[in-house]
């Protein structure tokens, strides 16, 4: 080596570390948009048959309105947001099986075809790689199914502006009680909170397990939760930890918000409580919860072999 | 400085000693054959050098410790790991999208320029194609990476033969410039021989033989010798008979070659007889290895 490419050398050493940083993040996350693009056919395909069923179904949908009157708010609100929440509500489940999978399979792709040996002969840390991989359901999916959600509203919008005069009902009752810019805005706000923050702890967990097992990562993981639920069943007859798990994993227990008496948390009635969520020891309890098994993550992904 | 320097490097997996207190000194600017038997450590000695496990010992890497700085050693170090690592789902193009967005030291340019010499078109995805095709996708990627350090563990294995000799053409012809080092392993030690500055031999966790091409010219002589003569050859003491086509063929260490030229033509033997012998003395572990 010359001593002019050394100086060129050491000139690049601060270049390299500044990239290490957003660049390399950014490309790892692109990289997991490369790998899985099932994450979002699998949203756009599910939000295209829920549309398909709402076209079959638009008689019992019609009917419904048809036989309301405006004495009830409440019931009204239902019936015609009804094909709204229940498209939001199936994306919401289509998000956390896919979170569920998605984390579950991050770090165990990788290692099952090998690529990991080309991943590693590159300067991305492994801390960025897991992080990466962490804000799949962080991030990523929940901003995926929020848009999924909002294409099927403006779908069903547009086919309602020809559906509904054709069959002789005003336009006015979807203005009048649909607030849609509120419901995304709840939506967006609900998908983040009971979604992804809440159940964080479960998709590191299943981060965490899917670098260390050497097949089958999602029943691994599932093995721990379960052997504990039944100790606990045997030992004191009560089935609180599986409990506790259960609805982080289905994102309920989360103190966002509070409704009255609607079913979904998209009504007009809705009342955010961000306060509370966030002064919610179980959320802090999770997050905690998620540091140590990215850290232990971390830690795999450096020391575990390849299946 | 020396590009790789270890020394008293050890490395056990559960009660299997894999590196036995290994040294190694490869300078820089050198084509460095690892040569040894299946288990012999070559892979867990690259691994170390790597920094892709931890080990007892001192290893330095361009004057780097590999675990504790693994990250920044890799821009100035690049590897193929094996045969066909690739993500087999990536397509072409985004592979070099992430690699030149990931590495600062990789020419895009330079690499669609070795892919141009190629059947691989950039629209496909790798899965799409042949075992050879990856083969050299990796190494027009590797090749456009300007590093200090190559590290090569077994790159050819099971690709047909034109794939082979195309990958030592071009990384010596397109990539190698004296400046830069590259370690390789394989058991196609003949292919190699030729590609090589520098030898060793691994055996056990344990460097057996280690010399420069020259001094391997030099020092290891072969000749053929007809069943009269063999008495006095065999007194000359060399370091390993076999027979091939009813003559008996000698190795020597340090031979002279005036006294061997009386039984026979005197040449230098293969890296993978030297191989056969050395490894055949030392510990008769030879049952492992494809030459």
């Amino acid at each position: 080596m010359t001593a002019g490419s050394q100086v060129t050398a050491d000139v690049q050493e601060s270049a390299p570390a500044a990239m290490s940083g957003m660049g390399a993040f950014y490309w790892s996350v692109r990289r997991e948009l490369w790998e899985n693009r099932w994450i979002y056919i699998g949203q756009l395909g599910v939000g295209g048959v829920f549309l398909l069923g709402f076209v079959f179904n638009l008689s019992r949908w019609l009917t419904k309105l048809h036989g309301l009157s405006e004495n009830d708010p409440a019931k009204y609100w239902n019936a015609v947001a009804e094909p709204f929440n229940i498209g939001a509500g199936l994306m919401m489940g289509t998000l956390i099986l896919m979170s569920l999978f998605y984390s579950a399979d991050a770090l165990y792709g990788e290692r099952r075809d090998r690529s990991i040996f080309f991943w590693k002969s590159l300067p991305v840390s492994d801390w960025t790689t897991v992080l990466a991989k962490a804000s799949i359901p962080l991030v990523v999916l929940p901003l995926l199914a929020f848009a999924v959600t909002v294409a099927i509203h403006v779908v069903l919008l547009l086919l309602s502006c020809v559906v509904l005069p054709a069959n002789g009902i005003s336009l006015s009752i979807l203005w009048k009680q649909l607030s849609i810019f509120q419901m995304w805005g709840l939506i967006l706000y609900h998908l983040f909170t009971a979604h992804a923050l809440w159940p964080f702890p479960v998709f590191c967990w299943l981060l965490l397990v899917s670098g260390w097992a050497r097949r089958a990562p999602l029943l691994w993981a599932a093995l721990p939760p379960a052997v504990i639920g039944a100790l606990e069943k045997l030992i004191f007859g009560t089935n609180r930890f599986v409990t506790v798990v259960g609805t982080r994993v289905v994102g309920g227990g989360a103190p966002t918000d509070m409704t009255s008496g609607e079913m979904f948390p998209t009504g007009p009635m809705t009342h955010l409580t961000p306060l509370r969520y966030l002064a919610a020891p179980g959320l802090w309890i999770g997050l905690a919860i998620a540091a140590v098994c990215l850290v232990a993550a971390v830690r795999m992904r450096r020391y575990r072999d390849p299946v | 400085m020396a590009c790789i320097e270890a020394r008293g490097l050890r490395k056990q997996f559960g009660s299997t000693v894999a590196l036995d207190g290994l040294d190694l000194r490869v300078e820089e600017g050198r084509i460095l054959g690892l040569i040894g038997p299946n288990g012999a450590g070559k892979t867990t000695a690259l691994n170390a050098i790597l920094g892709l496990i931890p080990y007892q010992g001192e290893l330095r890497v361009l004057g780097r410790d590999p675990w504790k700085e693994r990250e920044r050693l890799m821009v100035d170090v690049s590897y193929i790991a094996d045969v066909a690592v690739l993500p087999r789902w990536i397509r072409v193009s985004d592979l070099l999208d992430y690699v030149a967005g990931v590495h600062p030291r990789f020419d895009r340019v330079k690499a669609e320029g070795f892919l141009e010499k190629t059947s691989i078109q950039t629209g496909s995805k790798v899965r799409e194609l042949s075992k050879g095709m990856v083969a050299q996708l990796h190494l027009a990627i590797v090749m456009a990476i300007d590093a200090r350090l190559l590290v090569l563990d077994e790159p050819t294995l099971g690709l047909d033969i034109l794939y082979r000799k195309q990958f030592y053409d071009s990384l010596l012809n397109d990539y190698f410039d004296r400046s830069r080092t590259i370690v390789v392993t394989t058991h196609q030690v003949e292919e190699v021989q030729n590609v090589l500055t520098d030898l060793m031999f691994i055996d056990r966790g344990r460097i057996v033989l280690s010399c420069s091409m020259e001094e391997f010219e030099v020092r290891y002589l072969e000749v053929m010798v007809r069943p009269e003569q063999l008495a006095a050859a065999r007194a000359l003491k060399p370091m390993y008979e076999r027979q091939a086509i009813g003559r008996s063929v000698l190795l020597f260490d340090h031979g002279d070659r005036q006294k061997l030229a009386a039984f026979g033509d005197v040449r230098t033997p293969s890296i993978a007889d030297l191989f056969v012998a050395v490894l055949g003395n030392h510990s008769g572990a030879i049952k492992g290895v494809a030459v």
